[in-house]
């Protein structure tokens, strides 16, 4: 079943490639939720069976792979916007930099001191590749929405790493720590739509009446 | 009894969520917060001992925080009731029912001993408090809370990325994985050092942003410049104090898992807490907008803090000190400030001008405030950065005390010339009337804060000392 997984994550990191390379918002939040859901059946995989484990398989698929997909295309709509403007820097130099991001991953994890059982599998790579995608969605896009994304896919990227520790969260902490993802995403849409009702955009980038004379 | 720290403000958001009117609905904050207040000076007087399984209990640390939350709390909610008077233009469902919801994660952040659901919480409080910073409905408030949120939350993200580590240096170690600090005390000697060492540096960045420590501290001026006055109270008496409560754990499970990773932990909050008050000395003078003033003395403080933590020994009882005092001494200066906007219509010193003609009470409480919380005796501020130093200089720590004391002086003259002008003087004739006035409800709240803080000042209850004392205890003091 490990090859599997594997194979799940293999697509996990093609999903941010894709990402970083990708104008069209919807189709990211798409494959932002491709991605959670992803997440939702990894801890299957590797772990036995369990109530516990049901019952965050059906959380993450829901709540990552559904729910807060559909509060980003809402606020999408409402913003009535389609396409991410020129970003900071350009797709193809970060798709690049994402390459070499995730191959950077690989030669870290291998250094890492991880348990025995852990070696082999590709769970600690792809959590690094995933989270430092997520960062560089984050901090080289102008759209309020793309940086919602970039959030998300870092807040994956530390998913990833977390399934590997199933057990010692409690079932309580991780529906805690869903249903804070899911509020903030709720009030980020929020913030969104008063940001396009303010400046009748939401590229980020007009903010800045606050700063130091 | 410790669960009822959770219910009781949840029930309270609920009922002001059902309240339809508008003048009404503020009544519910004092109402939640008096019988919070019983609540907590209860539990801290009382002996306490870990819940079954170890998730809650509300040890010394936690008490210190929860007294300064509840107390802080109590004074905003009564002012709540004559400041939302003024502010009858808007809906206020939306910002009682966020106060109550961030209350109910505080009280959680202060009873449990699971850090993963310590975690949960703080995230809590962060989310709740972003549609109140976005009261004012505009285009700068906007903009503060989305840089507020996405900080707040990337950075409370990466000390969810240092749990997970820490939990992994567990389960390297061939222990039962686990997050209760019970656990984590008991076998912190035998941690994986690698993945310990990740761990606190990611917990350090994570609520370190979420406390405003320099360089993680950029949302701070705007989000504290564009909140109403009490959130802004809250935000640097409340929710500041819940991240150092989760530094103070971290700090914890150094101190048990031996010297090395304690003394790396000690060397990086000194040299943050100094970045943080050189940050603040920096952009503190002329500053022409008071309530970003406040947010870089809030900078200020928790450098001070966090210098207090990394310095140990007698340096702890001050920093612990510090905490409530800073707490309530912010008490006084963002309500203050909250009048003082509200009767001049603008922020900007430039247009505040003889604060002490127009609104008395409220200028003379804003002096004070200012004198208290750059040191001046006889408040308590003054009592627990003395300490600080006073340790500073007997370990021995010369350059630390050196900077520190400037730091201090600069912030002092660089708030001095943006106070004074505002308070004294005569106030200028163009400024539109507003129908502000100080009232009761508006000055009462800040003056039983000063009151406090000139109260632990001058003669500490023997409780608070005692309290103080134990939270030391657990940080590795010998009494």
């Amino acid at each position: 079943m490990n090859s599997f997984a594997d194979q799940l994550l293999v697509l996990v990191m093609l999903i941010n490639l894709v990402m970083l390379g990708s104008s069209r918002l919807l189709f990211s939040i798409r494959a932002v939720a491709v991605q959670g859901a992803i997440l939702g059946i990894l801890p299957g995989l590797i772990h036995p069976f369990s109530g516990h484990l049901a019952a965050i398989t059906v959380g993450i698929i829901l709540i990552k792979g559904v729910l807060i997909p559909y509060l980003i295309s809402d606020a999408v709509r409402k913003a009535h916007i389609r396409r991410e403007v020129e970003p900071f820097i350009g797709y193809v130099p970060t798709l690049f930099l994402g390459a070499i991001f995730t191959a950077l991953a690989f030669v870290f994890a291998e250094k890492l001191p991880l348990a025995p059982e852990h070696k082999e599998l590709l769970f600690v790579p792809a959590s690094i590749a995933t989270l430092l995608a997520g960062f560089l969605i984050l901090t080289t896009r102008k759209k309020a929405i793309s940086q919602v994304i970039g959030y998300l896919v870092l807040e994956n990227g530390i998913f990833i790493f977390g399934l590997l520790l199933t057990e010692a969260m409690p079932f309580m902490v991780e529906a805690g720590a869903l249903l804070d993802l899911l509020v903030g995403i709720f009030v980020m849409g929020i913030v969104i739509n008063q940001i396009s009702q303010e400046f009748s955009s939401i590229d980020t980038s007009r903010l800045r009446a606050l700063k130091e004379e | 009894m410790l669960y009822a720290l959770v219910l009781v403000p949840l029930t309270g958001a609920l009922v002001a969520g059902l309240v339809p009117d508008n003048r009404l609905r503020p009544v519910v904050l004092p109402v939640v917060a008096t019988i919070y207040l019983a609540l907590s000076a209860c539990l801290i007087m009382a002996p306490s001992a870990p819940s079954a399984g170890g998730w809650f209990w509300l040890d010394p640390l936690g008490k210190i925080v929860l007294l300064c939350v509840s107390i802080l709390f109590t004074v905003c909610a009564y002012y709540g009731v004559g400041y939302l008077r003024y502010r009858q233009e808007r809906s206020n469902r939306v910002l009682c029912i966020g106060l109550l919801i961030c209350l109910a994660a505080m009280g959680l952040v202060t009873i449990s001993q699971h850090l993963g659901l310590m975690w949960v919480a703080v995230e809590a409080t962060s989310v709740s408090m972003a549609p109140l910073i976005y009261f004012n409905k505009n285009a700068r408030s906007i903009e503060a809370t989305w840089k507020y949120l996405l900080i707040c939350s990337v950075g409370i993200a990466l000390a969810l990325l240092g749990l997970l580590f820490l939990a992994y240096s567990t389960y390297v170690a061939q222990k039962d994985a686990t997050l209760l600090l019970s656990g984590l005390l008991g076998t912190a000697r035998e941690l994986n050092p690698g993945w310990l060492h990740a761990a606190v540096i990611f917990l350090l960045v994570g609520y370190g942003s979420k406390m405003g420590l320099a360089p993680l501290h950029t949302w701070k001026p705007d989000a504290y410049g564009e909140a109403p006055g009490m959130v802004g109270a809250m935000l640097a008496g409340g929710l500041v104090n819940c991240a150092f409560l989760a530094i103070l754990r971290v700090y914890q499970i150094c101190l048990a898992s031996g010297s090395a990773e304690l003394l790396f932990f000690q060397q990086v909050l000194v040299g943050m807490g100094l970045v943080s008050m050189a940050f603040a000395a920096v952009f503190m003078a002329r500053q022409a907008d008071f309530k970003r003033m406040l947010a870089y003395s809030s900078v200020e403080h928790v450098g001070i803090l966090a210098i207090g933590l990394g310095l140990g020994k007698g340096a702890l009882f001050g920093a612990l000190f510090h905490l409530l005092n800073n707490g309530l001494t912010k008490g006084v200066l963002f309500l203050t400030s909250g009048n003082i906007h509200r009767s001049y219509g603008s922020k900007t010193t430039e247009v505040v001008k003889g604060v002490l003609t127009r609104l008395p009470w409220t200028g003379g409480l804003f002096m004070a405030g200012f004198i208290a919380i750059t040191g001046s005796p006889p408040f308590s501020p003054f009592v627990s950065e003395y300490t600080i130093v006073s340790s500073a200089f007997i370990e021995g720590r010369y350059l630390v005390a050196g900077l520190f004391l400037l730091f201090l002086v600069i912030v002092f003259i660089g708030m001095a010339l943006t106070v004074l002008p505002m308070v004294m003087g005569a106030p200028p004739d163009d400024v539109e009337p507003t129908e502000y006035r100080d009232s009761l409800l508006t000055v009462g709240p800040p003056l039983v804060a000063l009151f406090l803080i000139l109260l632990l000042g001058i003669w500490p209850p023997a409780f608070v000392i005692g309290l103080l004392r134990d939270g030391a205890a657990l940080l590795g003091v010998q009494p």
